[in-house]
């Protein structure tokens, strides 16, 4: 059976001025799967994954050509409501960023912006994405400790709990695992492949063998462009693509 | 300053195993050669000398195995390093058993030596020669990445499968008409499936190749007549 497609691109551009970041980018994301996105530095892969919940906004000179279309709807169209976007496509980075506050306050903030003041349903969702995050167990009985506190797997976990606390649909992650230990990794990369049950998810990695154990599909750029996307195992084992081959064995990048 | 060159360490390492390889089957090569000269020129000493040959054939498959596992763990290799370190590794197994056939034919050679033989030895040696052709061809398609060369490795299969029913069917005639024979005829019988087994393993081989070439996962019998063209028996 295909599986749905929950985010498309069609010749998408991505402008910085005169810098063209993006080029002419098709690429179909698979819904409830983990797509990885990988590719030298500078090859546009962060860049790319930052236009799927409009982040690049906040870049004056940025500009977007072509269509992302999220189940079909244009984000760049007109009248997009970019909050309800970014509550729908959640996005987890490269170093953990909780807020200066509590573990509770990190998870309940997200659900309090949209407007959730029932401290009963605050509860419930908090215990609900921190056990969704795998989180729960160790911080139960320290909620209201600074979320400061914790390891940087913890935290970035919590990071996770707080995106998945306003039920998005996409969860974006730029190299989540490059500032933490490898049990931390392997921790967050167990996660991922629970969360993909529930949620589409879009990584970024400069850890090949992360995308290999991790990921369904795997998309290879270069250049701001996309050189090959395939399954995950194929393009890791059978290239079709030369670039490919010779970034994936380390000939270049 | 001397450019860094982050593929010199894994180029030289798979040039290493690639090397080991190649020493392990031009000794199980060797040793189905061997064991075949010894039993058509009745050559004892070389036959005693294959069947001891066989434990340093073993503890190379078992060198090369761990240096893929090694290396595996070390570089964690990806597209063509990775369907190459696989297909050292399978290689390995393949030339270890056709090392192990090798010996099968020196035991042979050991126990019809001084008697004599029950017709001329033609297509045994025929089929010997066949098989290394074979081999021979693998290795240079592994070493150079030929995919034509292992697809004609393939392709030699059907003349030695010919071959061996061929002296099946020789030697039956021959033992119906002359009981007194039957067990010399059925050690060549036995030789002559031995050898088409060391050729089906380097089908394997070829396959392995080819693997390891294209990425493509393919099968030796697409490389060979087709079904109902060989010489097909009716065992």
């Amino acid at each position: 059976m295909t599986p749905k497609i929950k985010i498309q691109t069609t010749a998408m551009d991505l402008w910085y001025d005169q810098f063209q970041a993006l080029k002419a980018i098709d690429i179909a994301i698979p819904e409830r799967a983990v797509t990885a996105f990988i590719g030298p530095s500078g090859c546009g892969k962060s860049s790319f994954l930052r236009c799927l919940n409009r982040m690049n906004d906040f870049i004056p000179a940025a500009r977007v050509d072509g269509q992302v279309l999220l189940d079909g709807r244009n984000i760049y169209g007109a009248g997009e409501d970019v909050i309800a976007l970014r509550r729908q496509v959640g996005m987890v980075f490269q170093r953990p960023n909780p807020f200066p506050a509590s573990i509770w306050d990190n998870v309940a903030y997200g659900p309090r912006l949209h407007g959730i003041t029932n401290r009963r349903t605050l509860e419930g969702i908090v215990e609900g994405s921190l056990r969704g995050a795998a989180l729960w167990d160790e911080v139960k009985d320290k909620l209201r400790s600074p979320a400061l506190s914790l390891s940087g797997g913890q935290q970035q976990r919590l990071c996770i709990a707080r995106a998945i606390a306003v039920e998005p649909e996409v969860l974006l992650m730029d190299e989540p695992t490059s500032a933490l230990d490898p049990m931390a990794t392997a921790r967050i990369e167990e996660l991922v492949r629970i969360l993909k049950e529930h949620f589409t998810v879009a990584i970024v990695t400069h850890n090949m063998q992360q995308a290999a154990r991790i990921s369904d599909e795997t998309a290879f750029f270069l250049n701001g462009e996309i050189v090959e996307t395939g399954p995950t195992q194929r393009l890791f084992t059978s290239p079709r693509d030369g670039r490919t081959e010779d970034y994936i064995t380390g000939r270049f990048g | 300053m001397k450019d860094l060159n982050v593929r010199q360490t894994i180029d030289a390492e798979l040039e290493d195993l690639r090397r080991s390889l190649l020493s392990l089957a031009g000794q199980a090569g060797q040793a189905v050669k061997n064991g075949l000269w010894a039993l058509c020129n009745q050559d004892r000493i070389l036959a005693r000398e294959v069947i001891d040959g066989d434990d340093r054939l073993d503890r190379q498959t078992l060198e090369i195995d761990d240096k893929c596992l090694l290396f595996i763990a070390r570089f964690q290799p990806m597209a063509q390093d990775l369907r190459t370190v696989s297909a050292i590794s399978h290689m390995a197994v393949d030339l270890e058993r056709i090392g192990d056939l090798g010996v099968n034919v020196a035991k042979f050679a050991v126990k019809l030596a001084g008697k004599p033989f029950v017709k001329p030895l033609v297509d045994l040696p025929r089929m010997g020669e066949l098989f290394q052709e074979m081999l021979d061809g693998t290795m240079r398609a592994f070493i150079n990445g030929d995919v034509d060369e292992a697809k004609g490795a393939c392709a030699l299969d059907d003349d030695i499968d010919d071959l061996e029913r061929q002296v099946f069917r020789e030697m039956l005639l021959m033992m119906m008409e002359n009981p007194r024979i039957i067990e010399e005829g059925t050690a060549l019988i036995t030789v002559a499936r031995t050898l088409e087994r060391a050729a089906d393993h380097v089908t394997n081989l070829a396959e392995r190749v080819l693997y390891a070439i294209t990425g493509e996962v393919a099968s030796a019998s697409s490389f060979r007549r087709p079904r109902g063209s060989r010489d097909d028996d009716g065992r």
